[in-house]
C-alpha cells in the first residue's frame, strides 16, 4: 500500500517536472503557426511568419555565421580538448598537473561573462579586429573544457593493455593509437564535438563580446530581437531551431543505439 | 617519451595560456588602472618606468550601494532559485530512479532534451507567459480568479523562475547520478525497521547522495549568480545582478577598469565553490 502511494507522488513529480519543462517549448512552437499578430490571441493556422523569415536576410545570415563558427570552434575545441584528456591521463603525473587540469576547466566552471571580458580585453590589447574568428576561438576555449571532461571519462574507463596489446603484436605507438584507441573513442569524440557544436550554436554572452560588426550570430541577432518585445518572427526562428536540434539530438542517440547493439 | 609528453602536452599547453591565463591576467591588469578617454580606454600600468597601480576602483565597488546591491541580488536570487533547483531536482530525480529500469534512461533524455533547445528561446517562452498580457495573466483574468493581471515580469520572482527553469536539467543529473547508485536495500532496511518511506528517504537515501546535491547546487549557482540575460529579459532595474553591472560598466559606461574589477570580485567570490565543484564533480575523471 505504501509502495502505490509512493508511486502515485512519483509520478505526479514526473508529469508535474516534464509539463514544467515542456510547457513552454511548446506554447512557443503552437504560436509560430498563429496567424494573429497578436502573441497571446489565436487568430487561426498559419504560416505567415515562417515567409517573413525566410525573406529576412539578417536571419539568414546570422544563422550561417552561427554554422560557420560553431562548426569550426567544435572542431578545435575536439582536437585541444582530447590531447588535454589524453596529456591528463596518460603521462601520469607532471609538475603543475593540477593547476593546468584547473585552468584547462576554467572556463566551464567560471561564469560566462568572465571568460567574455577576459577574451575581449585580449584580443583588444593585441589589435585583433574582432569578428567571426574571435568568437569562434573564443567558443573553441570554452568548448574545449566540455570535451576534455567527455574524453577524459571515456579514456579513464579504458583498458590500456588493448594498446598494449597491439604494441606486442608489432603496432608502432602511433599506429597502435590510430587503430585501436582512436576508435574506442570515437563515441566520445561524436558526442564532445556535438556538445561543443550546441554550445557555440546557443551562446549569447561569449559572443556579443567579442563579436564584430559583421559577425552577428544567431542567437545574438534572436537576443537584440527579443530585447525589443515579444514577436511572432521570433515564434517561427524558435520552431526552426527547436525542430533541427530534435532531428539532430534524435539521430544522434538512434546511432549511438547502434554502436551499443552492434557491440553486443 | 620526453618528445611524445611534449607532443601531447604542447597544442592544450599553449591555448590554455593564451586563452584563459593571459586574459584573466589582462582583468587583473586592467582592475588596477585608471579610465581614460583613448584607446584603450584605461591608463598603462607602467607610466615612465613607474608602476601606476591604482585601487581606486576597488574602493569605488565597495562605496557605491548600486555594485554592492547588485552584489546582493546576485546572491540572493541565485540562492533562491539554487534551492528551487535542487528541491524539485531532488524529487524528479528520485521519480526516476523508482522507475522501471527500462524506462530510465528514456526519462533522463527527455529531462535533458530541453536543454538541447536554445537557452535563449527558453527564456523567450516565459516572457511570453509571464507579461501582462501574457497567457498565464489571460487565463487567470478570463477564468475571473483576477480582476488585474499580475506583476510577473520584470520583479525578483520572474527571475527566479526563469534561472530554476533554464538551469534544472543540470540539478537533475548530478543528483539523479548519485541516486541512482545507492542500493534500494537501504531504504528497505529502514523500512523494515519501521520507518515510513519519506522519513527513509530524508534519513538515509537524502544524507548519502550529499555529494551529488552539493555538486548539482554548485553547479548551478556559480552560473546563475554571473547571469546576465534571464535578469535583463525577465528582471527589471529591481533587480540588477553582477552580470548586467559589469556589461554596463564595460559596454554603455566604458568603465574598462571598473569593470575588470567587478570581474575580478566576482571570480574571487566564486572561486571557492568554483574549485570544490572541480573537485567534486569535473576532477573525478582526472584523480
Amino acid at each position: 500500500m505504501n509502495r502505490n502511494r509512493l508511486s502515485s507522488i512519483n509520478v505526479a513529480a514526473l508529469a508535474l517536472g516534464l509539463g514544467f519543462l515542456y510547457l513552454p517549448i511548446l506554447l512557443v512552437v503552437v504560436f509560430s503557426f498563429n496567424a494573429s499578430k497578436l502573441v497571446t490571441v489565436w487568430g487561426g493556422f498559419s504560416l505567415h511568419w515562417y515567409g517573413v523569415l525566410f525573406s529576412s536576410p539578417a536571419y539568414l545570415e546570422a544563422a550561417l555565421h552561427s554554422l560557420q563558427i560553431g562548426a569550426a570552434a567544435a572542431t578545435l575545441a575536439t582536437l585541444v580538448g582530447t590531447l588535454g584528456a589524453l596529456a591528463f591521463t596518460r603521462l601520469g603525473r607532471f609538475p603543475g598537473r593540477q593547476v593546468f587540469a584547473g585552468l584547462m576547466l576554467a572556463p566551464m566552471v567560471l561564469p560566462e561573462v568572465i571568460l567574455g571580458v577576459a577574451t575581449l580585453l585580449l584580443f583588444v590589447s593585441l589589435d585583433v579586429e574582432r569578428g567571426l574568428l574571435t568568437v569562434m576561438l573564443t567558443h573553441a576555449t570554452f568548448g574545449a573544457a566540455f570535451v576534455l571532461v567527455i574524453v577524459q571519462a571515456k579514456l579513464v574507463g579504458m583498458d590500456p593493455d588493448l594498446e598494449a596489446a597491439a604494441r606486442d603484436l608489432g603496432a608502432g605507438p602511433v599506429k597502435a593509437f590510430l587503430l585501436v584507441t582512436v576508435p574506442a573513442l570515437l563515441p566520445a569524440l561524436v558526442a564532445g564535438w556535438l556538445l561543443a557544436f550546441t554550445l557555440s550554436l546557443d551562446d549569447v554572452v561569449l559572443a556579443s563580446f567579442v563579436n564584430g560588426p559583421g559577425a552577428t550570430t544567431l542567437p545574438v541577432r534572436v537576443y537584440s530581437a527579443v530585447r525589443l518585445g515579444v514577436s511572432p518572427e521570433i515564434n517561427a526562428i524558435s520552431t526552426l531551431l527547436i525542430a533541427l536540434v530534435s532531428i539532430f539530438v534524435i539521430a544522434a542517440s538512434l546511432l549511438y543505439k547502434r554502436t551499443i547493439v552492434d557491440r553486443h | 617519451m620526453t618528445a611524445r609528453r611534449l607532443g601531447l602536452l604542447a597544442l592544450p599547453l599553449l591555448w590554455t595560456a593564451a586563452f584563459v591565463v593571459v586574459p584573466l591576467l589582462l582583468i587583473l591588469k586592467i582592475s588596477f588602472a585608471e579610465a581614460q578617454l583613448a584607446q584603450p580606454p584605461y591608463t598603462p600600468l607602467f607610466q615612465d618606468g613607474a608602476l601606476a597601480a591604482s585601487l581606486t576602483n576597488y574602493s569605488l565597488l565597495l562605496e557605491d550601494t548600486l555594485y554592492l546591491r547588485a552584489l546582493g541580488n546576485s546572491l540572493l536570487y541565485a540562492g533562491l532559485a539554487t534551492i528551487c533547483c535542487l528541491v524539485i531536482g531532488l524529487a524528479i530525480a528520485r521519480a526516476v530512479t523508482q522507475a522501471p529500469k527500462g524506462w530510465q534512461p528514456f526519462l533522463l533524455t527527455l529531462i535533458i532534451l530541453p536543454f538541447w533547445t536554445s537557452f535563449l528561446i527558453r527564456v523567450y517562452a516565459w516572457i511570453a507567459l509571464l507579461k501582462p498580457e501574457g497567457l498565464i495573466n489571460a487565463a487567470l483574468l478570463s477564468s475571473g480568479v483576477i480582476d488585474q493581471p499580475l506583476v510577473l515580469v520584470n520583479t525578483g520572482f520572474g527571475v527566479v523562475l526563469g534561472m530554476t527553469y533554464s538551469y534544472l536539467p543540470f540539478a537533475i543529473l548530478p543528483i539523479y547520478a548519485s541516486l541512482a547508485g545507492q542500493s534500494p536495500r537501504l531504504t528497505e532496511a529502514a523500512i523494515d525497521l519501521g520507518s515510513t518511506p519519506i522519513r527513509a528517504f530524508w534519513l538515509v537515501t537524502v544524507p548519502l547522495a550529499r555529494p551529488g546535491i552539493l555538486a548539482a547546487g554548485l553547479m548551478v549557482f556559480i552560473p546563475m549568480a554571473g547571469e546576465f540575460v534571464i535578469p535583463d529579459l525577465l528582471g527589471g532595474s529591481a533587480t540588477i545582478m553582477m552580470g548586467q553591472t559589469l556589461w554596463t560598466e564595460f559596454f554603455s559606461n566604458r568603465d574598462w577598469p571598473l569593470a575588470s574589477a567587478l570581474a575580478v570580485l566576482l571570480t574571487l567570490l566564486l572561486l571557492v565553490p568554483a574549485m570544490t565543484l572541480q573537485r567534486l564533480e569535473l576532477g573525478k575523471a582526472s584523480r
